[in-house]
């Protein structure tokens, strides 16, 4: 059941030296998964995260032959038509609660005017399904947290509040930008947790953007691992230790391990081939 | 030989209703030449007693010796000559209009040496840029290539200790094993003591020898490496730490 299909996308910047190709044909499908990308930071994983919900903005270019969602195909979307996908059937949450979130505004009525916006509803009715979405993100004391400012939580509790406002609108697939990147160990857990669930019990596609490998490795079904904008191989998650291509295997092993100490980690050497190489499609 | 000893350090901010204590009761030493790690999740205080150390927290009580000096009140210049810092997140240490030479010549002059010019060469060197990395600016390199002007700018006053709060968190794994092997090196080139704040107990396991695990401003275990590595941590957090972990 594929729920995205993504085919040859590109994501190019005009600079004073020519155009920098930033994602340069990448393909994969999603289905009721976890796909999970992963790569250094400039590998494009980003980027391919925003191009599918249309938000690379000019001078920025992004073309592809497809993004289509259950059979629709975004590219001819309008921007008019966009606004009802974003948010609504694809959700976003990005890396860093602190800058995501509105400071001036409460918790509560962030979430309350991004359910309002997308239902016919009055505002009690919004509190109601505001409280239950903290709670479905296992936030205790809700109705305390509604009347917060973002700055009075915690960079867990921060993330935990922009997944709820994702999920109001039950969209089909949530785009996670490097959701835990900012959080604790003890924390992160509760948060891929909540989202584990979200994908079993909704039948939920989500992609998950990280540059933690053993993070993806343990929490996706399926990985992409990007390089300079493409894509250089193609797992399954658990099978990601055994993983074939260099770069992959140079990533896993400059990690420095609890179990197997060592004098000196090993320092990833780049080929410039691995560059140079078409990108490997992420399609079933 | 104790290079550093904390003893009985009560860090806090605000002062009656709005006082919030961030450090309890702290107590450790970290032997001349050893590398010291604390670790814990964000909050517990880890960095800000390298802050109080350094003398970047105002308000403190207890103990702090370093090399043998009992440090009150405002710190010497001698001090700053021994301890230096180097922080978590390259991007902004950095002064964004400065180039790398004026970053390592403004530190070089404000200790008194004399052969800026020469050391600057010498200091891109030791943390393997080379010279040609001399006139760019911060926005022209990289987040490894930053962490290693901040590690340079901290070698320049030949310290005796450096202060590491969380070195490689802003950065990727592949520059991370970059970043570790060079402060590996460093230590045992330059003789260093190092006390090194991070919230990864993998990067910690590899880098120090010993290491304290806090939660809610306390340590609440001291232990060595042998211990974390066969996970035999005897709090219950640090056991719970250990696991989320591996």
């Amino acid at each position: 059941m594929t729920l995205l299909d993504v085919e040859n996308l590109w994501v190019k910047f005009p600079s004073r030296h020519g155009v920098f190709d930033a994602v340069r044909g990448v393909s994969f499908t999603l289905g009721r998964e976890r796909l999970g990308i992963v790569g250094e930071s400039g590998s494009g994983k980003s980027l391919t995260g925003r191009s599918i919900l249309r938000l690379i903005r000019p001078p920025g270019i992004m073309t592809a032959d497809q993004i289509s969602l259950e059979g629709e195909d975004l590219m001819q979307k309008s921007e008019r038509d966009m606004r009802a996908v974003r948010g609504q059937r694809i959700s976003m949450v990005m890396q860093d609660p602190k800058f995501s979130l509105n400071p001036v505004m409460t918790i509560g009525a962030q979430i309350m005017e991004a359910y309002m916006l997308h239902n016919a509803v009055n505002k009690k009715a919004a509190f109601a399904k505001a409280v239950e979405m903290l709670e479905a993100v296992s936030i205790r004391a809700p109705e305390r947290v509604m009347r917060a400012y973002p700055h009075e939580m915690s960079g867990g509790m921060g993330q935990r509040i922009m997944i709820a406002m994702m999920l109001i609108p039950n969209p089909e697939i949530l785009i996670a930008d490097e959701p835990t990147s900012a959080l604790d160990v003890s924390v992160q857990r509760q948060v891929l947790d909540i989202m584990d669930n979200l994908v079993k019990e909704r039948g939920m596609g989500l992609i998950f953007i990280s540059h933690d490998l053993n993070l993806v490795a343990d929490f996706c079904d399926r990985v992409l691992i990007m390089y300079a904008g493409r894509i250089v191989e193609v797992c399954d998650a658990d099978k990601l230790r055994e993983a074939k291509h260099p770069y992959t295997q140079g990533l896993l092993n400059s990690l420095p391990r609890l179990d197997e100490p060592r004098a000196r980690l090993e320092v990833l050497q780049r080929d410039p081939a691995w560059s140079e190489a078409p990108s490997v499609s992420g399609r079933i | 030989m104790t290079m550093i000893s904390v003893e009985n350090l009560n860090v806090w901010f605000g002062n009656g209703r709005d006082r919030v204590d961030a450090v309890k009761g702290a107590t450790f030493a970290v032997k001349r030449g050893d590398s010291f790690g604390l670790v814990g999740e964000s909050g517990s205080g880890k960095s800000t007693i390298l802050r109080a150390i350094t003398g970047l927290a105002p308000d403190w009580s207890g103990n702090i010796t370093v090399d043998g000096n009992v440090i009150k009140g405002r710190r010497e210049k001698t001090f700053y000559k021994k301890v230096q810092m180097v922080f978590q997140d390259p991007y902004a240490s950095l002064h964004p209009r400065h180039s790398v030479d004026q970053v390592l010549g403004e530190t070089l002059h404000l200790h008194g040496f004399s052969d800026i010019d020469a050391r600057v060469v010498k200091l891109l060197d030791d943390v393997g840029l080379g010279a040609k990395f001399r006139f760019r600016y911060p926005h022209q390199l990289s987040g490894g290539q930053r962490q290693r002007v901040a590690i340079a700018r901290a070698l320049a006053p030949e310290p005796e200790i450096l202060l590491l709060d969380e070195p490689t968190s802003a950065l990727d794994v592949s520059v991370q094993a970059e970043i570790l092997n060079l402060l590996a090196d460093l230590r045992i080139e330059h003789g260093l003591t190092y006390l090194m704040v991070s919230h990864d107990l993998s990067v910690v396991g590899h880098m120090c020898d010993r290491l304290a695990v806090m939660k809610d401003g306390e340590i609440v275990e001291i232990m060595d490496v042998a211990a974390l590595r066969a996970m035999k941590a005897t709090h219950p957090y640090s056991q719970h730490l250990l696991e989320a972990s591996v």
